[in-house]
């Protein structure tokens, strides 16, 4: 059921209304985070603790002839230095990644990437390390670099990968979704049939806090303690565990407070591998913190896709058929994140919003002599690339048949009667009412005043865009039955332990990079039991006190951990009643849950509260039959199926003619999320994302100088958006929950980013409709957006 | 976090002692001010200095704004911030105002100071522009109080390289009151607080009948150093301020500047800003005159 509420203001002065339950309520992670009390990697110091720098490759292609450390060795303060050959010899210098690839710890025979980890050395404090970096002498042979990913596959094209046996080209994968043929026969009878290439560069999560780990390996116990910026500390526990050898028993990931992620901080780098070695080989705790330089030249990137669209339509604006071709750029190592099964994530959902009778895609992905990485940004496993191809092809489609890009989308919407929707692709959209979303977007906007008032800044002279954008997000991986990370099953645990007085602990497998867990799960778990947020403590990111769960990336959390925390919270209801019953003595189908009580029916002042079935629970006397004591349970949650959040984006822009600055003027986002939990929270994230998005669409790019060195290795050179470039955003909502999920709640975090960059590019395009521009690249600088105009648009590489 | 390579750090008690050490350290020796451009520098590595002569102390000494009657006298350690915020200045020299509220963002200018945004003399400085626009000339100070100006053009030796001498000190700026005078600043950049993707100051100084006496214009990040262009204020002396001598001059900045493609914007773009914003701070800079 669809229920389509008012917008509201976005509002500060009633956040905190302290619910039992779901609500406004301020984040209880805040006071600490505000106080400056809260607890960094960097923040982790141990008695004896040193300090790992890296030494890293300032060539994209090159044969290391020989490392000379000797001098290194010597230096004051120094305790070790490590070289690929030394880990050769421990059997650590290669190390899976998360899509069944390998990656150099340490270089032993190449460097593949401008950033590649060369060395490290280990040392009394953090300036004695990185002056003992100058002091490695190490002897390259420059080879040339595959750099523009259009070559990677040219038959004279140097070879990356040589370490892969049998290996002669940079090849990657090939990967194909929806049926050729159908797609085929529906464009040959198409009446209108449009072409778009389209870009998707090359982009950084640049979280505020950079990568780093602290390492404590105890040589006696055989146990190492491992504090690292993860957003998935159980899967890196697993995977060290396979990796290092060593037993998974014996192993504590502790992800801390972390400084953001977006998708950044779930591989697992060299540089968590070498600050493990440096321990064991020390035999001291060593800290390692990357710097904001090697953060953006060597970690996760996001996108790189080259696209080519098409979309067949019919003359009077039916859409049939969607089909791309895409080339993937994945670095020198495939260190995508996603399930194993899914290559491309989850870029399938490319047919968007639309209920289409064919689709195709047929990718090729290829190595070049960039970073490794390829998912990470927020982007939902590749929707953020699938969302922005379908909407910027649907907009050039209303600009081939002249018709107003908002009745284009809602003359194809899938209905809300054909949900479950299956795709042409094969994704099963659980839910959605697509048509009252948009329409609520359009009336906050008052879309056909702008449409007038545009008009009349045309006759001027004046330059003013509309840009919509309307997608369909696949979140909450997944089902174990297609989703794996390295066979690891996507399912979530979760305990939830009720103290005697009443007070609650709930564990969960998943680990906040900010997005409010120790709040939102807080009140998930209230809703269910009635126990205040305040007084349940949320316990994450240490592998010792949780259980196991795949992590937080790809808006998962609330799809899945969030579905784990209410049913566990309902087992303990269950409980709970039983012991009313007795307490009460009346049967258990007499009682009636009133959210923190049972009450007798027909009698509500026969009642307990849930704080004194706790006290019961653990008390003296005996329980009725076959019931333990103590009031707790757990739960391992495997989802049934993704959950689909959809959301209506219009951006309004003005161009300065005379220097092609964009001003973003006005943002509306109307999301549906489901059941929301905390609007404050909600609101939060979409703000962020929608930040992010400004960020890509208008001057966020990593880029290489032909000789492959990255030219966004700092702040300044990498720019991202600050308050003083985005609007204010007006956000409304509307809610669809989801069948399948406990609660009915979609997850939120990515939406923003995924669903705002079209919305953008759509409204600056649109606003260059006077001089025939149908379509430009991002990211759209003032100098980009001048070529625009004079026609030269051309594609950021 | 990026550390620096190891120095020796001294904190100035006087202009004179600073030289003192300069003349003794030579170039191994640096003054810092700001540090805002010298301290990411000497983190990423890129510069390493043995010794750092702090000279923050001498602010009291250093950091002024004063009006005499046929100049404004602007102390070298003056911060950003105290441009800003000065209204005495922005009486004088409005363009002052303007640009300083494009540069980097407070954290920046509560920090960064006049003297040290001229001697890094980077080819995107605003101040740079700022003082070529009103013909400043430079006080340099060397060993035993010796004394010497310069004019902007000669200040400004090539990118990142000034006439400062290893043993000597940027201590003053001087910009000449005329009357009748107007002017403004424009800048472009990719997101508030970046560098400049160019920028254009202008100064117009009209005589009692509205004809321009004099014009200068100064452009940012379109060449090596901000330079004044001689062509362009020649265009401009004993004209009428309207709408086509503007173009004349846009166009005569246009082609008058060297700018590089980077990932700031390409040549052509660089070449069309300096067009545009030539232009624009012309037009803003007559009817500032004439207010």
């Amino acid at each position: 059921m669809t229920t389509v509420e008012e917008p509201k203001t976005t509002t500060f002065d009633d956040n905190d209304q302290k619910p039992v339950g779901f609500g406004r309520m301020l984040r209880k992670e805040d006071p600490r985070l505000l106080r400056g009390r809260g607890r960094f990697t960097d923040d982790v110091q141990l008695p004896g603790m040193l300090h790992l720098a890296i030494l890293r490759s300032p060539f994209a292609h090159a044969r290391v002839v020989s490392v000379d450390t000797s001098a290194a060795e010597a230096a004051p303060g120094v305790k070790a230095v490590v070289t690929g050959e030394t880990l050769k010899g421990l059997g650590l210098a290669w190390m899976p990644t998360l899509s069944n690839d390998v990656q150099a710890v340490l270089a032993t025979d190449k460097v593949r990437f401008q950033g590649q980890e060369v060395a490290f050395v280990v040392a009394e404090d953090r300036y004695a390390a990185r002056d003992a970096l100058e002091l490695i002498d190490v002897e390259y042979e420059v080879l040339d670099p595959v750099i523009d990913v259009r070559q990677a596959l040219a038959p004279d094209a140097p070879l990356i990968r040589d370490d892969l046996e049998g290996k002669a080209d940079n090849h990657c994968f090939d990967w194909e979704t929806g049926d050729a043929d159908e797609t085929e026969a529906v464009f040959a009878r198409a009446d209108v049939v449009v072409q778009q290439d389209i870009v998707y560069p090359r982009v950084h999560p640049a979280p505020m806090e950079t990568c780093g780990a602290v390492a404590d390996f105890d040589a006696v116990e055989g146990k190492l303690k491992l504090w690292s910026t993860t957003q998935a500390p159980h899967a890196h526990r697993t995977l060290y565990a396979i990796v290092a050898g060593l037993p998974e028993h014996k192993i504590q990931v502790i992800a801390p407070d972390i400084g953001g992620g977006f998708g950044n901080k779930v591989p697992i780098y060299p540089g968590y591998v070498c600050a493990i070695v440096g321990s064991i080989v020390t035999g001291k705790p060593v800290k390692w913190m990357e710097d904001r330089s090697e953060n953006l030249i060597s970690t996760g990137f996001a996108r790189d896709y080259i696209m080519r669209g098409e979309i067949a339509a019919t003359r009077d604006g039916k859409i049939l058929g969607i089909r791309t071709n895409v080339l993937a750029d994945h670095g020198a190592f495939n260190g995508t994140a996603a399930p194993v099964k899914y290559p491309a994530g989850f870029f399938g959902v490319f047919t968007g919003s639309y209920d289409i009778e064919a689709a195709y895609c047929k990718m090729t992905a290829v190595y070049t002599n960039k970073a490794p990485g390829g998912v990470a940004y927020a982007c939902s496993f590749r929707i953020t690339e699938a969302v922005y191809l379908v909407e910027r092809i649907v907009d050039c489609l209303a600009a081939e048949l002249d018709m107003d890009p908002a009745e284009l989308r809602l003359k194809n919407f899938i209905q809300p009667d054909q949900f479950p929707y299956t795709t042409k692709t094969g994704w099963v959209y659980d839910s959605g009412n697509y048509e009252p979303t948009m329409r609520l977007a359009m009336d906050i906007a008052g879309y056909a005043d702008l449409r007038r008032e545009q008009e009349e800044k045309r006759a001027r002279g004046e330059l003013m865009g509309i840009g919509i954008s309307f997608f369909t997000e696949a979140v909450g991986a997944g089902p174990r039955k297609n989703m794996d990370i390295l066979g690891l099953g996507m399912a979530d645990g979760c305990e939830l332990r009720v103290h005697p007085t009443g007070k609650a602990v709930v564990r969960l497998s998943v680990k906040t990079q900010g997005q409010g867990h120790e709040t939102t799960f807080a009140q998930i778990v209230a809703e269910e039991i009635g126990i205040p947020p305040a007084d349940i403590e949320v316990v994450h990111g240490d592998t010792d006190q949780t259980p196991f769960g795949l992590g937080t990336y790809g808006s998962r959390s609330t799809p899945v951990s969030g579905a784990a925390a209410a049913l566990v919270a309902r087992k303990v209801r269950d409980k709970a009643q039983l012991i009313a019953s007795a307490m009460l003595e009346v049967t258990v189908a007499d009682l009636d849950w009133v959210k923190g009580s049972f009450q007798v029916k027909g009698d509500p002042a026969k009642a307990v509260t849930i704080q004194q079935i706790a006290m019961r629970a653990h008390g003296a006397g005996d329980l009725p039959e076959g019931v333990e004591g103590g009031l707790e349970a757990q739960i391992c949650y495997n989802p049934s199926n993704l959950t689909y959040p959809h959301g209506a984006y219009i951006c309004v822009v003005d161009i300065d003619p005379g220097t092609a600055q964009v001003k973003v003027r006005r943002f509306i986002a109307v999301d549906d999320c489901g059941t929301r939990i905390n609007p404050m929270i909600i609101e939060g994230q979409i703000h962020g994302g929608l930040t992010d998005g400004v960020g890509m669409a208008l001057m966020e790019m990593i880029s290489f100088d032909e000789d492959g060195n990255c030219l966004g290795a700092s702040l300044m050179d990498y720019l991202i958006p600050t308050a003083l470039e985005v609007p204010d955003w007006e956000t409304g909502y509307t809610v669809t929950p989801s069948p399948h999920h406990p609660i009915g709640a979609k997850g939120v975090g990515e939406s923003a980013t995924v669903g705002s960059p079209p919305a953008i590019v759509n409204a600056v395009v649109d606003a260059l409709k006077p001089y025939g521009v149908r379509h430009a690249d991002m990211p759209l600088t003032p100098s980009r957006v001048w070529d625009a105009m004079r026609g030269r648009a051309t594609p950021p590489i | 976090m990026q550390v620096p390579a190891p120095f020796e750090y001294e904190r100035a008690t006087s202009v004179d002692q600073a030289i003192g050490l300069l003349e003794r350290l030579g170039s191994s020796a640096r003054l810092v001010a700001g540090g805002h451009s010298l301290l990411p520098m000497m983190k990423l590595r890129l510069a390493n200095f043995d010794y750092l002569i702090d000279i923050n102390p001498l602010h009291a000494e250093l950091g002024y704004i004063r009006l005499t009657g046929d100049e404004v006298r602007i102390g070298a350690l003056t911060r950003h911030r105290e441009l800003l915020e000065s209204d005495e200045l922005a009486a004088a020299f409005p363009i002052f105002r303007d640009a300083e509220r494009v540069i980097a963002d407070p954290v920046v200018r509560n920090r960064g100071t006049l003297g040290g945004s001229l001697c890094q003399a980077d080819p995107s400085e605003d101040l740079s522009a700022v003082c070529t626009t009103l013909d400043a000339s430079c006080v340099i100070r060397g060993p035993g109080g010796s004394e010497r100006v310069v004019t902007m053009e000669e200040f400004h030796v090539g990118p990142y390289e000034t006439a400062v001498g290893d043993d000597e000190m940027l201590t003053e700026i001087r910009l000449p009151l005329r009357p009748g005078g107007g002017s403004a600043y424009e800048k472009v950049e990719r997101r508030a607080g970046d560098w400049a993707v160019v920028s254009a100051g202008a100064a117009v100084w009209l005589t009692a009948d509205g004809t321009i006496a004099d014009a200068r214009v100064g452009l940012a990040a379109v060449g090596p150093n901000t330079t004044g262009i001689p062509e362009l204020s020649a265009a401009l002396r004993g004209r009428e301020p309207a709408e086509d001598l503007y173009e004349q001059a846009g166009a005569i900045a246009a082609r008058s500047c060297d700018p590089a493609t980077d990932q700031r914007g390409s040549a052509d773009y660089k070449r069309h800003l300096a067009d545009e914003l030539t232009r624009r701070t012309l037009r803003t800079a007559v009817a500032r005159a004439r207010s």
